[in-house]
């Protein structure tokens, strides 16, 4: 059974190891129609719409005139598919970034974010996935869209999500008057309302540009790899932040001009970006693991996809020693041995044996070992042992896409006026903005239009 | 004790608007049909204000023209002024909107009801519903009499338990010192049907000789008056008509009313009914925008052999002597004399979530109900409702399909799928913002959206009927027409472009291209259009929007492909959700009580998600292969 009629969806479809091997699956009624425009084979007179189904063809993605990467196509034509729609899978190797800019490709050209769990569902309801599964794919679906909620409104920066509520806000505020005028059109007057509106507009434009270039440097959400600095008070681990974000280091701060509120860090190893969650303090204080409380640290821990455990050499082990030993037991993790410039009183094998994790011995205020550091984290990432949840960057495609839309929506209002359409269809595009900028701090509509009227206006006889 | 027993296929209790086409409905579709109402002299009365239609309400009432209802037609017979709001707005937002002689419309309806076969109208308090084995069995009145019947219509309106107030007076009244339905309510609570109070209110009636108009302005209706009914004869209703006059409050107004709040019921806590925000009364929204220093006051005639005036905007429940002193310091109402004093109703009415999207009660089969019974507001959302009631009573009785129209189909439709779907805690009223697919939701395509339904039903008639598929044609005819016309840029049609401050041609055009340029209209290039047939007026109007909106309309188009998907996948209004082990516990929670009759529908259902939404279409794929759940 083919499912025709369906809107094509598009998602990184494995996990985005540090290999940078990956496949982007698109499926959908113009699955094949959307890559066809973004794929080119070296063949004379290639098309893709014309190959048969379960072929592999060589070649390269573009966006336009820039080469995103060398990939093999997969075409394979509903219903002999996972979905039993028409179904295009990408295989790339540029790493992670390529992936996501070849998603992000394939979402202009037509597709939309997959929604979690929507290949399963596809799946499940065109009669590709056995009937007895019907549970096992409705927990997929929930699971994965607990996770992905969770980690949307998480990885959001807080500044971020605020400013998007606040648009909103302005934006509701705007739908409510022109409805309330047109429900009550005697007690409510438009008359001169556009160029108001085209007053108001216009920032609201601004400032979502703006938001969305922030997005396209990655400061939108949290990607990357996420790190946990633990240790005991004055073990060193705010001088070793200190020597990571080093001059020649980047520091990603937030959006401009906005303050410094976020829980993170971004710093740059080699290319690869280490996110340090939960910094808040670290420069201020040294006592981590006493001021925020094991069970913090724990947290932390779990949500991170690397742990930095830093040791003060100078002292013997203690019991925050122990607590910290037992959390990364069997996590990615390494260890390292600070202020060997100062008499130890902890050896590399003690610490070796205890943790069965890699020790490097550093000074961070002498800034020795720090490359040793480096190499060790760059290693791991490349043979894969640190692996870096995919999640986030869809959330951040997904965010991005409908940043843009709700963008387009606005400037859309901005033409109607300048078109000289009557007020009620500029309502269209506002809300349709609206309603994009919902989605991104992960709110319905529901009735904030009719209760926004009703509290702003005053109407009724 | 012997006692009265009779038989018939349809009871229909109460006859105000809802009423009134709940019976019609039911007797024209030939089921013996009896109306039950506590005055005969209060038919299909208007208590409050003296209009039919207005922004979304005109929509209402047009579509249910369409369908095949009584309200335009009777409006037409009887408005003394009409007026077409939001003209300078776009099609999708013009309303329809007319004054009533008020009597005259009772009495109109009143004859149209007398001379209906199968309908018997009978001045009775009805007391009981009498429900055997979950299905309705008749009803019993105040002298009890046994009215058996297939199926039942609840049509109370504001009568249940309906207590009047002003400052400290109350009375236990329906509207206009009415009689009230004190019996009704138990039995329904008995049958375990859930109620709630609201709450309505409506402003002081005035002596016409006591105003000074010199000091108001004069609102006159349109010129050129467009009919509320599409079987109407436009020239027909193009006759005198008389005016309304705008006044306005002021400081003065206002702080009379707050140095007397503590007198009003509604701030001292008297009333416990709920009362409907876009409705507020005076004292309200006083409180509400005190930076407004003024507010419209619309001085409205209540009929042409009447000097009652309805003050619209100055609804209240404060005591007499206030109302007094703050109408008398309005312009032009210096010298006022009342007729009949301002006052708040509160009465019981359903939690509508009990009802399917029939109208139909999900626990008690054949039992029906519209109208502000139903829990919400005005004369229009209420016959509307009465129409589908009645109608879908009629469909069970005859064995036949019931008619839901969805949000895509009539504002209709969004009022009902509002009422089963969402939380609703004051008088529901129909507002444009509701329907998301508004633009094609247009009070001037109701005939092309609904004759067809109209005619399935059986009752809009062949003759009718056809008169739409010949528009249909026309209009189709003519947009291919204009699409392949094309013009050239001679020097006639760039003088005509200059002379209407639209650029010139470089090339040629096609007519239909010309139409959507903004300052541009079908109706303007007539003169450049050689070709052009000769069209009734609303085939050109439809030609002529259909072009010019053509990219909008066909988002909403695509919009609404998709939110038919999920609409037409339905599901059992008994199922238990917790069955279901994927679903959130919230949701499980909400579906229970809602228990949706569609997919589309609990989508829309507040704490819902789109992934519960997954959940329950896998989980419905797999009952459909008969999977075990």
């Amino acid at each position: 059974m083919k499912a025709g009629n369906s809107d094509t969806i598009a998602a990184i479809a494995t996990g985005m190891t540090s290999s940078g091997i990956g496949i982007v699956r698109v499926s959908g009624d113009e699955a094949i129609a959307i890559v066809s425009q973004i794929f080119e084979s070296k063949k004379q007179g290639f098309q893709l719409s014309e190959v048969k189904s379960h072929t592999v063809h060589y070649g390269v993605i573009r966006d336009g005139e820039e080469v995103l990467d060398e990939v093999l196509v997969i075409v394979m034509r509903g219903p002999h598919s996972y979905t039993a729609e028409d179904t295009v899978e990408i295989d790339c190797h540029g790493g992670v970034l390529v992936m996501k800019k070849i998603l992000e490709t394939v979402i202009r050209y037509g597709a939309r974010p997959a929604e979690p769990g929507e290949f399963t569902k596809r799946a499940f309801l065109n009669g590709r996935i056995d009937l007895s599964q019907a549970e096992a794919v409705m927990d997929v679906i929930n699971s994965q869209n607990e996770y992905a909620m969770k980690s949307s409104v998480s990885q959001l920066k807080g500044s971020v999500s605020r400013k998007v509520r606040r648009l909103r806000e302005d934006i509701l505020y705007q739908i409510a008057f022109i409805e309330s005028a047109l429900d009550d059109p005697e007690h409510i007057s438009l008359e001169g309302y556009e160029e108001e509106l085209l007053k108001k507009l216009n920032p609201m434009i601004g400032e979502l540009e703006i938001i969305i270039q922030s997005a396209d440097n990655g400061k939108l959400a949290a990607e990357g790899i996420r790190t946990v600095i633990l240790g005991k008070p004055n073990a060193g681990k705010s001088s070793l932040m200190n020597v990571l974000v080093g001059e020649e280091r980047a520091i990603v701060t937030d959006i401009a001009g906005t303050t410094r509120d976020t829980l993170e860090e971004r710093i740059q190893v080699h290319g690869i970006s280490l996110n340090i969650i939960d910094t808040a303090g670290i420069r201020e204080t040294e006592d981590v693991v006493e001021q925020i409380g094991v069970d913090r640290a724990r947290q932390a821990a779990d949500q991170a996809d690397l742990i930095i455990y830093v040791v003060d050499g100078s002292c013997p082990l203690d019991e925050n020693d122990e607590a910290i030993m037992e959390l990364i037991q069997g996590r990615k993790a390494v260890v390292l041995l600070n202020k060997t410039d100062l008499e130890t009183q902890v050896s590399e094998a003690e610490l070796a044996h205890k943790t069965g994790q890699t020790v490097i011995g550093i000074s961070a205020k002498e800034e020795l070992g720090i490359d040793r550091l480096e190499r060790q984290i760059q290693e791991m990432f490349y043979q894969g042992s640190i692996d870096f949840n995919n999640q986030v960057m869809i959330t951040n495609v997904r965010h991005k896409t409908a940043l843009e839309e709700a963008l387009n929506s606005l400037k859309m209002v901005r033409q109607s006026i300048a078109d000289q359409m009557p007020e009620d269809f500029l309502t269209i595009d506002l809300m349709d903005a609206y309603e994009r900028l919902g989605t991104i701090i992960g709110e319905a509509v529901e009735d904030d239009l009719v209760n926004e009227i009703f509290r702003k206006f005053c109407t009724g006889k | 004790m012997p006692f009265v027993e009779e038989s018939y296929d349809i009871v229909v209790v109460g006859a105000g608007h809802a009423g009134c086409e709940a019976a019609l409905a039911a007797a024209r579709l030939g089921l013996e049909t009896i109306m039950f109402t506590v005055s005969v002299d209060s038919i299909a009365l208007m208590p409050c204000n003296p209009n039919i239609g207005g922004s979304s309400k005109g929509h209402l009432v047009r579509e249910l023209d369409a369908l095949g209802g009584e309200m335009g037609k009777n409006i037409d017979k009887t408005f003394i002024q009409s007026k077409m709001l939001n003209q300078s707005k776009g099609p999708a937002v013009h309303s329809l909107r007319a004054q009533a002689d008020k009597q005259e419309y009772t009495r109109q309806m009143r004859m149209t009801l007398e001379n209906t076969d199968h309908l018997t109208v009978r001045q009775a308090e009805v007391t009981e519903i009498i429900v055997e084995e979950g299905s309705i069995a008749g009803v019993k009145t105040f002298s009890g009499g046994v009215y058996r019947a297939k199926a039942v219509v609840l049509a109370t309106g504001t009568y249940l338990k309906a207590r009047c107030i002003y400052g400290d007076v109350s009375t236990y009244t329906g509207p206009n010192g009415l009689q009230a339905a004190n019996h009704l309510t138990d039995s329904l609570i008995a049958n375990g049907i859930e109620m709630y109070r609201f709450k309505t209110g409506t402003p002081a009636r005035v002596d016409k000789r006591s105003i000074d108009f010199s000091r108001m302005e004069e609102q006159l209706g349109d010129e050129r008056v467009v009919p509320f009914s599409f079987s109407t004869d436009p020239e027909s209703v193009q006759k005198e008509q008389v005016s309304c006059w705008l006044t306005y409050t002021n400081e003065k107004t206002h702080e009379i009313i707050r140095n007397n709040l503590d007198r009003s019921p509604l701030f001292s806590g008297t009333i416990e009914g709920t009362g409907p925000r876009y409705c507020p009364s005076i004292e309200d929204k006083v409180v509400k925008f005190p930076d407004k220093d003024r507010h419209q006051v619309f001085v409205e005639p209540e009929g042409l052999y009447t000097n009652e005036m309805y003050l619209g905007g100055m609804s209240s429940s404060l005591p007499e002597d206030v109302q007094y002193a703050m109408y008398r310091t309005v312009p032009g109402l210096e010298h006022v004399k009342i007729v009949r004093n301002a006052y708040a109703i509160e009465y019981d009415c359903i939690n509508s979530r009990q009802l399917k999207p029939t109208l139909e009660f999900k626990a008690i089969r054949g039992l029906f109900s519209g109208g502000q019974f139903n829990g919400s507001s005005g004369y229009e959302e209420a016959a509307v409702q009465g129409f589908i009631a009645g109608v879908n009573a009629s469909m069970q009785v005859l064995g036949r399909e019931p008619y839901v129209l969805d949000r895509s189909q009539a504002y209709i439709g969004v009022l009902i799928d509002d009422l089963v779907t969402k939380e609703n805690h004051e008088p529901y009223r129909m507002m444009t913002s509701r329907a998301e697919y508004r633009l094609l939701l247009r009070q001037d395509n109701a005939d092309l959206r609904l004759r067809a339904i109209g005619h399935e039903i059986g009752l809009v008639d062949d003759e009718t009927y056809e008169k739409v598929l010949l528009k249909e044609r026309q209009i189709q005819e003519e947009i291919e027409r204009l699409e392949r016309t094309t013009v050239g840029a001679n020097p006639r049609v760039q003088e005509f472009l200059k002379v209407h401050g639209s650029t010139e041609l470089k090339t040629g055009a096609t007519m239909a291209e010309l139409v959507r340029r903004p300052e541009l209209s079908y109706f303007m290039l007539t003169d450049i259009d050689e070709k052009r047939p000769q069209l009734p007026f609303d085939v050109a109007e439809q030609v002529d929007i259909n072009i010019k909106y053509e990219g909008y309309l066909k988002r909403q188009q695509q919009q609404v492909a998709q939110f038919k998907k999920l609409e037409s996948k339905k599901l059992d209004v008994n199922f238990d959700y917790s069955e279901v082990k994927s679903l959130r516990r919230e949701a499980v929670q909400k579906l229970n009580l809602y228990k949706p009759a569609s997919i589309g529908q609990a989508s829309r259902i507040s704490g819902v998600s789109p992934a519960d939404i997954s959940v329950l279409l896998v989980h419905l794929e797999q009952m459909r292969h008969g999977g075990r759940s």
